[in-house]
């Protein structure tokens, strides 16, 4: 990777390598009071992803810096990062999206609202308790058919986005409400509990709705779209939640 | 917040409409006042040239019990509509208690107040 070299005559087929300044907000609790910035230059080809290069400051450059990465295929949802000013997976980034040219900057920050452990990793414990407030599993008390429960494909159509969310926390890490409000209960939460809402064979619509319908709940929502843009599934999250508003609104009538 | 271990949060998470009717006020409040404020805009400063709109025109036309009740409701509404919106606000960025509860103290104080000389100022003409 270091001694590739860059070329007039690459064909366009060919990704070119490009030297890339990788800035990363670094925080060492044992060491630090504040968060600093550290720069690393690393050599990548368009073609690569954020993960790769900050994998390669971590094999190659500096063993100490510390981040979440799992399956590095944009499902398991552990990679998110403040990459560019922008909530992402580093995993789904390409290089090409998020830089022009051979010299330029990517910066990568730990995401927003929730406390910094070290580097980019960061305490997902309020994240996922405020999944967990909103039951996120399948109830259903009435006997089991023979077979599976049936759902009709026009109603399995209503829960088709909200279960593709995958938990990485992009969405609620870049809302703004729950950056300063520690209470609410924050976008991830609401997709899920509509996920579970909008199922048909789920029978705990009632309990979920009032939860919604709590202080902590949808009404913290003031539709600032962070979500939305934020989210690496293309989940339209402000639109689900105001599905949630709706049902909770019809259901109090 | 989570599993409730104070009284203040208890209440925080018990179950009222009061957000949900907020939500419901805010919309209607917001679609009446855009056609209320339309049309003012247009009474005062369309339908009729500035050099007419002296005091003596204003205080004949609000003689109207009519145009009394819409100067009124434009003045309640759109108090209510910016004071719930400001209490939004509040409830997001003023984190900690006792500092919530003087601001929104203040606040409403002075919103009543600017309500209360409002309603006294039209009805007094």
């Amino acid at each position: 990777m270091t001694q590739a070299q860059i070329t007039p005559s690459t064909p366009a087929t060919v990704a070119a390598m490009m030297t890339l300044k990788v800035k990363v907000l670094r925080f060492d609790p044992e060491k630090d009071k504040k968060a600093h910035w550290v720069t690393y230059e690393v050599e990548a080809s368009a073609a690569d992803r954020v993960l790769d290069v900050i994998n390669h400051v971590k094999w190659y450059m500096d063993p100490s810096l510390t981040f979440r990465r799992s399956c590095a295929h944009g499902i398991c949802g552990s990679d998110a990062m403040l990459i560019n000013g922008r909530n992402r997976l580093a995993c789904k980034t390409l290089l090409r999206d998020v830089v022009k040219k051979s010299g330029d900057t990517i910066t990568v920050e730990p995401i927003r609202g929730l406390k910094v452990e070290k580097d980019l990793l960061v305490d997902m414990e309020p994240f996922f308790d405020s999944y967990k407030a909103i039951m996120p599993y399948f109830i259903n008390e009435s006997p089991e058919p023979a077979a599976e429960r049936i759902q009709s494909p026009e109603l399995a159509e209503r829960m088709a986005h909200s279960s593709n969310c995958i938990l990485c926390a992009c969405c609620t890490t870049s809302c703004p409400i729950f950056w300063v409000n520690g209470s609410y209960l924050g976008p991830a939460s609401i997709v899920q509990a509509h996920r579970f809402i909008f199922d048909s064979r789920d029978e705990a619509t009632q309990q979920r709705l009032n939860i919604m319908n709590q202080n902590t709940g949808v009404w913290r929502c003031r539709t600032a779209y962070n979500c939305t843009e934020a989210c690496p599934r293309d989940i339209p999250i402000t639109q689900l939640i105001e599905e949630v508003k709706r049902a909770v609104m019809y259901q109090q009538a | 917040m989570i599993r409730a271990r104070t009284f203040i949060d208890a209440r925080q998470q018990s179950h009222s409409n009061a957000e949900l009717n907020w939500w419901i006020f805010m919309r209607i409040s917001g679609l009446i006042l855009v056609f209320l404020i339309l049309g003012h805009i247009y009474m005062t400063f369309i339908q009729v040239s500035e050099a007419d709109a002296t005091f003596d025109a204003v205080v004949s036309k609000l003689s109207n019990p009519a145009w009394k009740f819409y100067d009124w409701l434009i003045l309640a509404l759109a108090l209510m509509h910016g004071a719930n919106g400001a209490r939004y606000s509040i409830e997001d960025y003023v984190r900690s208690r006792p500092n919530r509860a003087w601001v929104k103290g203040i606040f409403y104080t002075v919103i009543a107040l600017v309500f209360a000389f409002g309603t006294v100022g039209l009805f007094a003409i």
